[in-house]
C-alpha cells in the first residue's frame, strides 16, 4: 500500500519542476509547457486525495481543471501564434514593451 | 515489494524524470515530447489510485488533444533550437532558481516534519467512486451547473482563439 | 406689547430687503424714500408703546426677555436669538429710531438726483436694524452681531460714493480704514467674550451679570474683562488710540454722518460700557482707565477742532470730544449720566450735522468753511436750528446740553477728582469756542464766497423739518434729567436706576445731597462756556486779524493741531507699513510661499522620486512577475508553517 504522502511528495516535485521551468526558460511555449505541468502535479494531488478520503469532489475537480486547461492550451496558443506574427519571435526577453 | 509498489515507483521516477528532461531541453519538439511521457505516467499513476475515468481522460485529452495543438504550433512556427541557457544567466535567473530551490525545500520540509497522519489506506470505496458510472452520476446531479458553465468557457475560449489567430485582412 | 418686540427690527430688515431687491426698478425716488423711512418710523411707533407700557407697570417688573427663537445649542453653550427689553434698552431703541427717522426723512431731500438713492435707504435700513440687534441683545454673542453689523454698515455708507476721489485718497480708503480700526476694537471686544465665557460660562447678560454680582471689587480676572472690552468701545466710540477713522468717515453723505457717527453707531461703545456696568464697577482699575481716556480724548479732540476748517471735520472732531466726556461719565460710575449725554447728544449733533449738510447742499458741495460766511440771510431756518445746535453744545442753560454735561462734570468732580473736573471744563470751553468760531465764519459776516456763481437757496421741506424737530429736542429734551439740585425730579436717572442696581451696589459712593459746591461749579462751568462763546465771536466777526495773529506767533502749534498732531502719520510708519512690509516679506513671501507651498511642492516631489524608483518593478518580463509571484508563495507558506 502506498501512502498518501508518496504522492503528495511527487505532486510537489513536479509543481516545483514546472515552477522553475516557468521561471528560467525563456521559449514562451516552453513557459506554457511547464504551467501544463503544474496543473498536472495539482491534478495528481487532487486524485490522490480524492482517493483517499473517499470524495469524489477531487475527481469532479480533476475534471473541470482539465476542461479549463484545454480552453486555457488552446488560447494561450493563439496568443502566441499572433504573437510570433507581429514579433517574429517567441522569447520571452525580447516581448517586453509593456514596462515604464 | 508488493507489484503495487514496483509500479509505482517506476511510475513516479519516470514521471520526475521526464518532467526535468523537458524543462532542460533545447529542442521544443523534445520538450513536448518528454510532456507526453510524464502525461502517460501520470494517467498510470491515476489508475493506481482507482480513478479510471479520469486516466482515460488524463490521457485521451491531456496527451491526446493537448499535447497534439502545441505540437502544431510549434511546428507551424518554424522554431529551431534555443540557444545555450548559460549565456542568460543574469539576475533574474539565479533569483528565479533560488526561489524554485527553496520551494521544494519548503515543500519537502512539510512532509518531513509536519505531516501527522499520513493516511495509508485508501478508502473502501475508491474502486467503485472511480468508474464511468459512478462519475458520471455525481458529475450530472451535484456538479450539474459547473458542466454547465463549462461549456459557455469552452465556447468564448473557441471564438477567442480563432479571433486571435486570425490574420489580419487587409482592408 | 412686550411681545411685539421682534417687530422693531423686522420693519427695518423689510425695508433693507425690500429697497434692496426691487429699489433698482421703483423710478420714484418718493416712494423708496417713504418706505425707507416708514419702516423704521413703525419702529419708533412699537418701541413708543412698549415704552409707555413699560411705565405702567412696577419698577420691579420693568424688564422682559422675550425669546424669538433658540440660536446655538452645542453642548453647554446655548445663545438664543432673545431681545431684553429694559429701560436701558428701551431707551436707546427710541432714540434709534426717533433720530433715524428724522435722518431718513431729510435724506430724501439730501440725496435728491443721487445714482444710488435706493442703495442709500437699503443700506440705511440695514443700519438701523444692526443696531437695534446690538442695542436690544440679550447676550454677548448676538449684540456682537449687530456690533459687526453696524461696522459693515458704515463702511457701505462711508464708500457710499465710490467714484469719489479726495486729494487723500479715495471714499475706499477711508471706508476700509474705518472697518479696519473698528476691528482691532473688534478682537478686543471678542477676547473680552471669551474671557467672560470661560469665567462665568455663559455669554448672557443675565447669567453673566448675576454671577458676577458675588465677586469681589478688583479681582483681576473681571478687570481684564473690562479693558479688553473697553478696547473694543473705544474703537467703535472713537477715544484714544483708535479715533482715527472717524474724521475720515466724513468723507462719505451728511446724513450717514449724522446717524451712523453722531447719534448712533458710535454710541454703541457707551451702551455696551452701561450694560455691563457692574462688571466695570467691579475692577476700578478699569473705571479709573475709562474716565482717564475719556476726559483725555475730549480735550484732546477739541484742540484739534480748534483750527478745522472742514465744516464737517469741526463737528467730526466734537462727536468724538463729548463721546469722550460720555466715558468720562461713564468712568467715574455716572453710568446715567452718561446715556444721559449719549441722548442729548444725539439730538443737537444730529442737528449740528444735518444743518451742516443742509449748508453744503446749499453751497454745492463746498465744505471749507474759509469759504462761506454771511449765509445767516439765505439759509434761515437751517441758521437758526444750527444756531440752537450750538448752544446746545456749548452746555448754556437751559437747553439739554447743560443739564446733560453739568450732571457729567459734577460727578467727576465728586467721586473722580478735581482735576478731571478741570481738565473736563477746560474742554468744555474750547467745545463752546469752536462751536461759534464755526457758526461765525459760517453764517455770520460778509460772505466770502463768489456770488455771481454760487446762489445758496434754503433747503426743502423734507429736509428742514427734521431740523426743526432736533431743534426742539435739543431745547427742550434736558428737562427730564433735572437733577435735584435745581428742584427737579432727576427723572432720568431713577427711570435707569434699576439697570445700573447691580453696578451701584459694588462701587462705595459717597452719599451726597446737592451742596452748594454743585452750584458752584455749576455756574463756574456755564461761565467758561460763556467765556469762549463771548470770546469766538469777538475774533471771528469783528477782529479775524486776532486769530490771525495768533495762527502766525504759534504757527507750530498751530500745524501740529491743524495737522491732528501727526497721529495719522506716526500710525501709518509704526504700525500700518511695518504690518504690510512684515506680511509681504515674511508672511506672503516666507512663510506662504516658502514654507506651505514648499511642503506641497516637496511631497510632490517626494512622490515622484519614489515612483521613479519604484516603476522599475515594472520590466515588461512576465518572468519577473512570476519570480515575485514564488516569492510571495514562499512566503506564504512560510508563514503558515512556522508561525
Amino acid at each position: 500500500m502506498i501512502p498518501l504522502d508518496y504522492y503528495l511528495v511527487l505532486s510537489a516535485f513536479m509543481f516545483c519542476v514546472g515552477v522553475l521551468g516557468v521561471v528560467v526558460r525563456r521559449n514562451a511555449i516552453i513557459v506554457f509547457m511547464s504551467i501544463e505541468l503544474m496543473l498536472n502535479s495539482v491534478n495528481l494531488s487532487l486524485i490522490a486525495f480524492s482517493s483517499f478520503l473517499g470524495d469524489p469532489t477531487g475527481q469532479m475537480l480533476v475534471f473541470f481543471v482539465m476542461t479549463v486547461a484545454a480552453a486555457e492550451a488552446a488560447v494561450g496558443l493563439a496568443i502566441i501564434i499572433a504573437l510570433f506574427r507581429n514579433k517574429q519571435t517567441v522569447n520571452i526577453d525580447e516581448i517586453n514593451i509593456l514596462k515604464w | 515489494m508488493s507489484f503495487e509498489q514496483v509500479v509505482f515507483y517506476f511510475l513516479a521516477v519516470l514521471a520526475a524524470f521526464s518532467a526535468v528532461m523537458m524543462i532542460l531541453q533545447r529542442n521544443p519538439v523534445n520538450s513536448a515530447l518528454y510532456l507526453i511521457l510524464n502525461f502517460f505516467c501520470l494517467g498510470g499513476l491515476y489508475l493506481t489510485l482507482n480513478a479510471q475515468f479520469i486516466a482515460m481522460v488524463q490521457v485521451l485529452v491531456y496527451a491526446g488533444a493537448i499535447m497534439v495543438l502545441f505540437l502544431f504550433v510549434i511546428m507551424l512556427l518554424n522554431l529551431g533550437d534555443d540557444r545555450r541557457l548559460r549565456e542568460h544567466l543574469g539576475l533574474r535567473m539565479y533569483l528565479g532558481i533560488g526561489f524554485s530551490v527553496a520551494l521544494v525545500l519548503e515543500l519537502l520540509f512539510i512532509f518531513l516534519f509536519r505531516s501527522s497522519n499520513s493516511a495509508v489506506q485508501q478508502s473502501a470505496n475508491a474502486a467503485e467512486m472511480g468508474t464511468v458510472e459512478y462519475v458520471g452520476k455525481v458529475l450530472f446531479t451535484r456538479f450539474l451547473f459547473p458542466f454547465e458553465v463549462t461549456s459557455l468557457l469552452l465556447l468564448a475560449a473557441i471564438v477567442g482563439a480563432v479571433i486571435l489567430a486570425k490574420k489580419k485582412t487587409a482592408e | 406689547m412686550y411681545s411685539y418686540v421682534g417687530l422693531i427690527i423686522l420693519f427695518p430688515l423689510f425695508g433693507f430687503l425690500f429697497v434692496g431687491l426691487f429699489g433698482s426698478r421703483i423710478k420714484s425716488e418718493k416712494t423708496i424714500g417713504i418706505i425707507g423711512s416708514s419702516t423704521i418710523a413703525l419702529s419708533f411707533l412699537v418701541a413708543a408703546s412698549i415704552f409707555v407700557e413699560m411705565l405702567s407697570l412696577q419698577v420691579d417688573d420693568r424688564q422682559h426677555i422675550v425669546k424669538q427663537f433658540e440660536w446655538i445649542a452645542a453642548g453647554s453653550f446655548s445663545i438664543n436669538a432673545a431681545f431684553q427689553v429694559d429701560q436701558l434698552s428701551i431707551l436707546m431703541t427710541l432714540i434709534v429710531t426717533g433720530v433715524g427717522t428724522l435722518i431718513h426723512v431729510y435724506s430724501i431731500g439730501y440725496m435728491h438726483g443721487d445714482r444710488g438713492f435706493w442703495r442709500f435707504f437699503a443700506y440705511l435700513n440695514l443700519f438701523i436694524f444692526a443696531m437695534l440687534t446690538l442695542v436690544l441683545a440679550d447676550n454677548f454673542l448676538l449684540m456682537f452681531v449687530g456690533w459687526e453689523g453696524v461696522g459693515l454698515c458704515s463702511y457701505l455708507l462711508i464708500g457710499f460714493w465710490y467714484e469719489k476721489n479726495f486729494e487723500k485718497g479715495t471714499t475706499g480708503d477711508a471706508a476700509k480704514k474705518a472697518f479696519i480700526v473698528n476691528r482691532i476694537g473688534d478682537f478686543g471686544f471678542l477676547l473680552g467674550m471669551f474671557l467672560i465665557f470661560t469665567t462665568f460660562g455663559s455669554l448672557n447678560f443675565e447669567t453673566v451679570f448675576s454671577a458676577a454680582s458675588v465677586s469681589t471689587r478688583g479681582d483681576s480676572t473681571i478687570m481684564w474683562i473690562t479693558l479688553l472690552l473697553f478696547v473694543g468701545a473705544t474703537g467703535k466710540s472713537a477715544q484714544i488710540p483708535l479715533y482715527v477713522w472717524l474724521p475720515d468717515a466724513m468723507a462719505g453723505p451728511t446724513p450717514v454722518s449724522a446717524l451712523i457717527h453722531a447719534a448712533t453707531m458710535v454710541t454703541a461703545g457707551i451702551y455696551m460700557v452701561a450694560r455691563s456696568s457692574v462688571l466695570f464697577a467691579l475692577s476700578p482699575i478699569t473705571m479709573e482707565v475709562v474716565a482717564i481716556v475719556g476726559v483725555l480724548t475730549a480735550f484732546y479732540a477739541a484742540t484739534i477742532g480748534l483750527v478745522q476748517n472742514d465744516i464737517k471735520k469741526v463737528l467730526a472732531y466734537s462727536t468724538i470730544s463729548q463721546l469722550g466726556y460720555m466715558f468720562l461719565g461713564l468712568g467715574v460710575g455716572a453710568f446715567a449720566s452718561g446715556i444721559f449725554h449719549l441722548m442729548t447728544h444725539a439730538f443737537f449733533k444730529a442737528l449740528l450735522f444735518l444743518g451742516s449738510g443742509a449748508v453744503i447742499h446749499a453751497m454745492h458741495e463746498e465744505q471749507d468753511i474759509q469759504k462761506m460766511g454771511g449765509l445767516k440771510n439765505s439759509l434761515p431756518t437751517t441758521y437758526k436750528t444750527f444756531l440752537i445746535g450750538a448752544i446746545a453744545i456749548s452746555g448754556i442753560p437751559p437747553l439739554s446740553g447743560f443739564f446733560s454735561k453739568d450732571e457729567i462734570l459734577w460727578k467727576a468732580f465728586i467721586d473722580g477728582s478735581p482735576i478731571l473736573w478741570i481738565v473736563g471744563a477746560a474742554g468744555a470751553g474750547l467745545t463752546a469756542f469752536y462751536m461759534f468760531r464755526l457758526v461765525s465764519l459760517t453764517f455770520d459776516g460778509k460772505s466770502r464766497f463768489d456770488e455771481h456763481h454760487v446762489h445758496p437757496h434754503e433747503a426743502p421741506k423734507t429736509m428742514t423739518i427734521p431740523l426743526i424737530i432736533l431743534a426742539v429736542l435739543s431745547v427742550f429734551g434736558g428737562f427730564i434729567g433735572i437733577p435735584a439740585s435745581l428742584g427737579g425730579g432727576n427723572r432720568f436717572e431713577h427711570f435707569l436706576e434699576p439697570v445700573f442696581e447691580r453696578a451701584y451696589s459694588k462701587m462705595t459712593l459717597p452719599y451726597h445731597e446737592s451742596s452748594s459746591l454743585e452750584y458752584v461749579l455749576m455756574v463756574v462751568s456755564v461761565a467758561i462756556a460763556a467765556t469762549g462763546i463771548i470770546l469766538a465771536r469777538k475774533i471771528y466777526l469783528e477782529k479775524k486779524e486776532i486769530a490771525e495773529r495768533v495762527s502766525t506767533k504759534f504757527s507750530g502749534l498751530y500745524k501740529i493741531l491743524l495737522n491732528k498732531y501727526y497721529i495719522d502719520e506716526v500710525y501709518e510708519s509704526a504700525i500700518v507699513t511695518p504690518t504690510v512690509k512684515g506680511s509681504d516679506k515674511l508672511l506672503w513671501k516666507g512663510f506662504d510661499v516658502g514654507v506651505i507651498d514648499g511642503l506641497i511642492n516637496f511631497t510632490a516631489k517626494a512622490t515622484e522620486f519614489a515612483s521613479q524608483l519604484l516603476k522599475r518593478i515594472q520590466t515588461g518580463v512576465v518572468q519577473s512577475y512570476a519570480i515575485v509571484f514564488v516569492a510571495g508563495i514562499l512566503f506564504i507558506i512560510g508563514v503558515l508553517l512556522f508561525r
